[in-house]
């Protein structure tokens, strides 16, 4: 009896491992199917020589790139224009947003003064609030003050709206550094410019770093702050331009929105895919310790 | 914390300083320093204030003035322009008022040290002090400047914008604008049509809100359980797979899927749904399977976010735990329950929070997969509007910015109900600076 369970066990334990490995991977390939199919769909599409949705196929039976030449030839086409307005809004974004941000947090994260509990308070509070919300008053007063259809305005938007709640993911990494490294520099007479350039920066590059790419993705993902600030083409942004060539006549422009969408979700995916368990990271240790 | 010792044993040696005169001379900034003999700090802070009050009075009491009129003569006076003239001089005065009390606390606690026998600091070292103990603020200053024109500013426009009548037919500059009172309000609670659609739009974007949500969430945890066990091969690679749909942006994915969800020619409907089934579903054109669609795309696109997150944490959990779990005889589900699942939800709970609070404003899928459509019958808002992009719709395609401004202070509420829970789980309020 005894032995005709050990020989049973092992052989019920084989099975149930491979049954449970072959589910593992079909779950494991439909997944793959899902999400690697609407994007092979649009990269099939962009080689599609038709401007229409409709006669395009997935495979197409005679694919060319003259979408992807149309972009940067054609004089009417203003890609090239869109994607150095995009840079020129990704890089000050990015720069001014993680500048600022990091004076806020060392300021919150090694500064006692009146306000500073309220300050943490209304910046939870007010990372909850999505700039959106303002849309109605953004756009009033941008057309007051005549920064509306400039790239000025929307950095300036950028900026502001990044501040609440990055503020907050670098305070928490702040947080993590020994103070003893910054009060020892302290006693041995560094002030307080010298002890945030040389010790607090250089020790925090890494979510600085997360911050840094953040502030200079979202203009390349974002389309609707442009969409209520920028009004002419040539200053549009690349979301911005993408979306309106799908968005005047549907069925018409959508190969040439395949073409340049997959033109700048290449890189992007490549930069996130490279980076991930950095960016990642950086993300958790700011929510959870801060 | 060293501040705070209270000995007993404090000595009064100058009696005839008085604390409450000090305060008192305040009143005027700058006196009350003069009186605890700091003569240099209360001439700054006398001319300081002084030309403060000088520059800006006139423009603060023509401010407040014109929030309360919001113009008078129509066509040459703008309300908007008005309107935004108050909110500056509002916080200009909040400014003031701050910097005023804390003028008199200064002279109040000055006093009361010269009064336990403190020597007035020399010149120089008093602006080393100044320096020192301001220097938080002028790190915080060009911040919060930014935020007050970009974030603080705004908000409270919309919530003045909520009780005017600003809409397409009473627009400035042609029109003067007026205070209403709660109207707006009224208005969306007792006419039919907008208290219909705003009941229908609010359901929506809670159920909206939780199942995609909770879907993304569910998804990614079965998706990391799985992944991370010991027997699957080719982790790398299955992990890069299933991050891409966060590394793409995502307004490109949602047009490709709105491209794909087409009633006639997207190729689900044509190359999936018909062979299968016959008939193609409406996806674009019936609210209910907009919606469907909606939470299926939004599942796709927000799972993967998640899966990194938890991914990390399982490979962080300690092996021990389990291997102590097999000892003690618990099996699968309880490792689960017992283990995996606390660890998990410990370690991310406040980003998780973060994704209900992002999906109940998700502006770019609702309006880049349908605009907010399909129209319903007898409603203002689109079937799959969510509150946020119906408040967009308002203000840019119907020009209802009264309407939206109130709907906006509706769903600024709920945000703060959010945030309350995000405050409770904080711990960073535990960490305090030192300096």
């Amino acid at each position: 009896m005894s032995t005709a369970v050990k020989k049973k066990k092992p052989m019920s334990k084989k099975r149930k491992n491979f049954l449970e490995l072959t589910a593992i991977y079909s779950v494991v390939a439909v997944m793959f199917v899902i999400i690697l199919y609407p994007l092979l769909w649009a990269f099939g599409l962009s080689l599609n020589p038709g401007t229409s949705l409709y006669g395009a196929r997935m495979i197409p039976e005679n694919w060319s790139f003259v979408h992807y030449e149309w972009l940067f030839t054609d004089p009417r086409s203003n890609y090239v224009t869109w994607y150095k307005n995009t840079l020129i809004v990704a890089l000050s974004t990015s720069f001014f947003a993680t500048l600022m941000v990091s004076l806020v947090a060392y300021a919150f994260s090694r500064y006692r003064f009146i306000g500073r509990k309220n300050g943490l308070y209304a910046f939870l509070l007010l990372q909850m609030f999505p700039v959106l919300m303002a849309m109605v008053a953004l756009y009033i007063l941008l057309n007051l003050v005549g920064l509306l259809d400039s790239l000025l305005g929307l950095i300036i938007i950028y900026v502001g709206g990044a501040i609440p709640m990055n503020a907050f993911l670098v305070k928490g990494y702040f947080d993590t550094i020994p103070r003893e490294l910054d009060e020892s520099a302290r006693i041995d007479g560094a002030g307080h410019f010298r002890v945030f350039f040389q010790i607090m920066l250089p020790l925090a590059k890494p979510i600085l770093a997360v911050v840094a790419l953040f502030n200079f993705m979202a203009p390349f993902m974002d389309f609707i702050l442009p969409r209520i600030v920028l009004r002419s083409p040539e200053n549009f942004t690349l979301a911005l331009g993408l979306f309106n060539f799908v968005n005047d006549q549907f069925a018409n422009n959508f190969t040439r929105f395949a073409a340049g969408a997959i033109l700048i979700a290449v890189p992007i995916a490549l930069v996130y895919l490279f980076l991930q368990r950095y960016l990642i990271s950086g993300l958790t240790s700011g929510a959870t310790k801060g | 914390m060293a501040t705070n010792d209270n000995q007993p044993d404090v000595k009064i040696v100058n009696k005839r300083h008085n604390p409450t005169v000090a305060a008192l001379l305040s009143i005027i900034p700058g006196f009350g320093q003069v009186y605890n003999k700091r003569y240099w700090k209360g001439a700054t802070l006398f001319i300081l204030f002084a030309a403060f009050v000088g520059v800006m009075y006139g423009f603060i009491a023509d401010g407040l003035q014109g929030l309360i009129t919001l113009g008078e003569t129509p066509r040459d006076d703008d309300s908007r322009i008005f309107l935004s003239y108050g909110i500056l001089s509002l916080i200009f005065l909040a400014f003031f008022i701050t910097f005023y009390v804390i003028n008199i606390i200064d002279a109040h606690k000055d006093a009361k040290r010269i009064q336990l026998g403190w020597e007035v600091p020399g010149l120089k070292e008093g602006f080393k002090n100044a320096w020192d103990t301001g220097f938080p603020y002028y790190l915080v200053a060009p911040g919060l400047f930014l935020l007050i024109f970009v974030v603080i500013f705004p908000l409270l426009f919309m919530v003045f914008l909520a009780f005017t009548n600003y809409n397409l037919y009473n627009a400035p500059p042609r029109n003067l604008l007026e205070w209403v009172g709660f109207d707006n309000f009224v208005r969306l609670f007792t006419i039919n049509e907008w208290r219909n659609t705003f009941i229908n739009v609010l359901s929506w974007t809670l159920i909206w809100t939780f199942v995609a949500t909770t879907l993304q969430i569910g998804l990614a945890l079965f998706l990391a359980i799985i992944v991370n066990d010991k027997r699957v091969k080719g982790k790398r690679l299955i992990r890069t797979v299933f991050i891409l749909p966060w590394a793409v942006p995502a307004f490109v994915t949602i047009i490709i899927f709105s491209a794909l969800f087409n009633d006639n020619f997207g190729a689900i409907n044509r190359d999936i749904i018909i062979p299968l089934f016959g008939t193609g579903i409406p996806w674009m054109s019936d609210p209910f399977w907009a919606k469907v669609a909606l939470i299926m795309i939004q599942t796709w696109l927000g799972f993967p976010f998640v899966f990194a997150l938890f991914t990390g944490v399982l490979q962080s959990i300690s092996a021990d735990w389990y291997e102590a779990a097999d000892i003690d005889g618990a099996n699968r589900w309880q490792k689960f329950s017992n283990i995996t699942f606390p660890h998990v939800m410990f370690a991310t709970a406040p980003l998780l929070i973060m994704q209900y609070a992002g999906n109940f404003n998700n502006f770019n899928i609702i309006y880049l997969f349908n605009q907010g459509g399909p129209p319903v019958r007898g409603q203002v808002a689109g079937g799959t509007d969510i509150l946020i992009s119906w408040v967009y719709g308002l203000t840019f395609e119907n020009q209802q910015f009264n309407m939206a401004a109130a709907i906006s202070i509706i769903l600024g509420l709920i945000v703060v109900v959010f945030a309350f829970f995000q405050f409770r789980r904080t711990r960073s309020f535990k960490e305090e600076g030192n300096i």
